[in-house]
């Protein structure tokens, strides 16, 4: 019985990373699209005149540091300490919860500044880059509440040692697509 | 030849893994953290030419890319089938053919059509 639950567990894990790598796919469609139009400002403003580098690194750094905290978070989840656990994951989603923050607080005054997708070849592509990151972040915040009220009623069980498994290896994959978008979209875009 | 005995669970002392996978997720945060600032350093002190520091930032963001597969994902700790590796390397070359088919095609598309050839296809889409 354990030993054909662990089999199917593996199975599950191997599916996931699966799903992750087709995911990968989606987002080269979308640096595709980004590459072809990045040229097309149609008279408006470039990359290099929008984006704040300071400001980016920072949303990189929060990012970077929250794949970490989950890293710590799943390490205390294999020492079996739950409050450990919830207290490492609940500093995962601050940070996360704060990049999502300062990438909407981007995006908005774009927006309001008139460079909103309707502007540009450009602009469009970038915000369906960005914010399809954005919204898979979001995704990945809402599975997170639901895994801390799930260990909270349920402690550590091996269903929830799975999904934490499965989570973390999906905020370790949005942490690796963000770093294409910080240097093809942000660092290449100040060079122009 | 020596023949290695087959090494499917091999007992270790939970402490160690332990230890290991922490000094793992360390290594990983401080390379990227590296990693980062060096592609952030070149970029704001503009210390070459524009080709040679897009392949720079490329060649850091490829570095990084591996680094987080090896010490967040833990890829290498991957027993024999190595079926996550085989997934990961087809999706690359599906990436590459991908990426650079668009570049390709659509320079090509450009380089084929004069100003005034994109101005009458414009004005015909208008049209219809």
């Amino acid at each position: 019985m354990s030993e054909s639950a662990l089999d199917r567990d593996t199975r599950v894990i191997f599916g996931f990373w699966v799903y992750i790598m087709t995911d990968c796919v989606l987002f080269a469609s979308l640096f595709a699209t980004y590459a072809v139009l990045h040229n097309n400002t149609n008279d408006g403003p470039t990359g290099s005149v929008l984006f704040s580098l300071p400001y980016v690194l920072t949303e990189t750094m929060l990012l970077l540091t929250s794949s970490f905290t989950c890293g710590l978070a799943m390490l205390a989840m294999k020492r079996e300490r739950l409050q450990q656990l919830v207290a490492w994951l609940g500093i995962t989603f601050i940070l996360g919860a704060s990049f999502l923050g300062m990438e909407l607080k981007e995006f908005h005054k774009l927006a309001l500044d008139g460079n909103s997708w309707h502007r540009s070849g450009f602009l469009s592509s970038y915000f369906t880059l960005v914010g399809t990151h954005g919204l898979h972040i979001t995704v990945g915040l809402l599975w997170m509440l639901v895994l801390v009220w799930q260990l909270n009623k349920r402690g550590l069980t091996r269903g929830n040692n799975r999904r934490l498994t499965l989570l973390s290896m999906f905020w370790h994959f949005l942490d690796i697509v963000w770093i294409f978008i910080f240097s093809i979209v942000y660092l290449m875009g100040a060079l122009r | 030849m020596s023949h290695e005995p087959i090494t499917q669970s091999r007992p270790a002392k939970p402490a160690d893994t332990d230890h290991a996978t922490l000094r793992s997720y360390i290594s990983g945060y401080v390379l990227s953290i590296g990693l980062t600032l060096a592609a952030y350093l070149v970029v704001t002190h503009h210390t070459a030419s524009y080709r040679w520091l897009v392949a720079g930032i490329s060649g850091l963001a490829i570095v990084q890319f591996v680094v987080q597969m090896t010490f967040f994902l833990h890829l290498r700790a991957e027993t024999k089938p190595r079926w996550k590796l085989f997934v990961l390397l087809f999706m690359t070359l599906v990436v590459l053919i991908l990426v650079f088919g668009t570049l390709w095609i659509m320079n090509n598309l450009n380089y084929r059509m004069t100003p005034q050839q994109i101005n009458n296809y414009m004005q015909n889409q208008d049209n219809l």
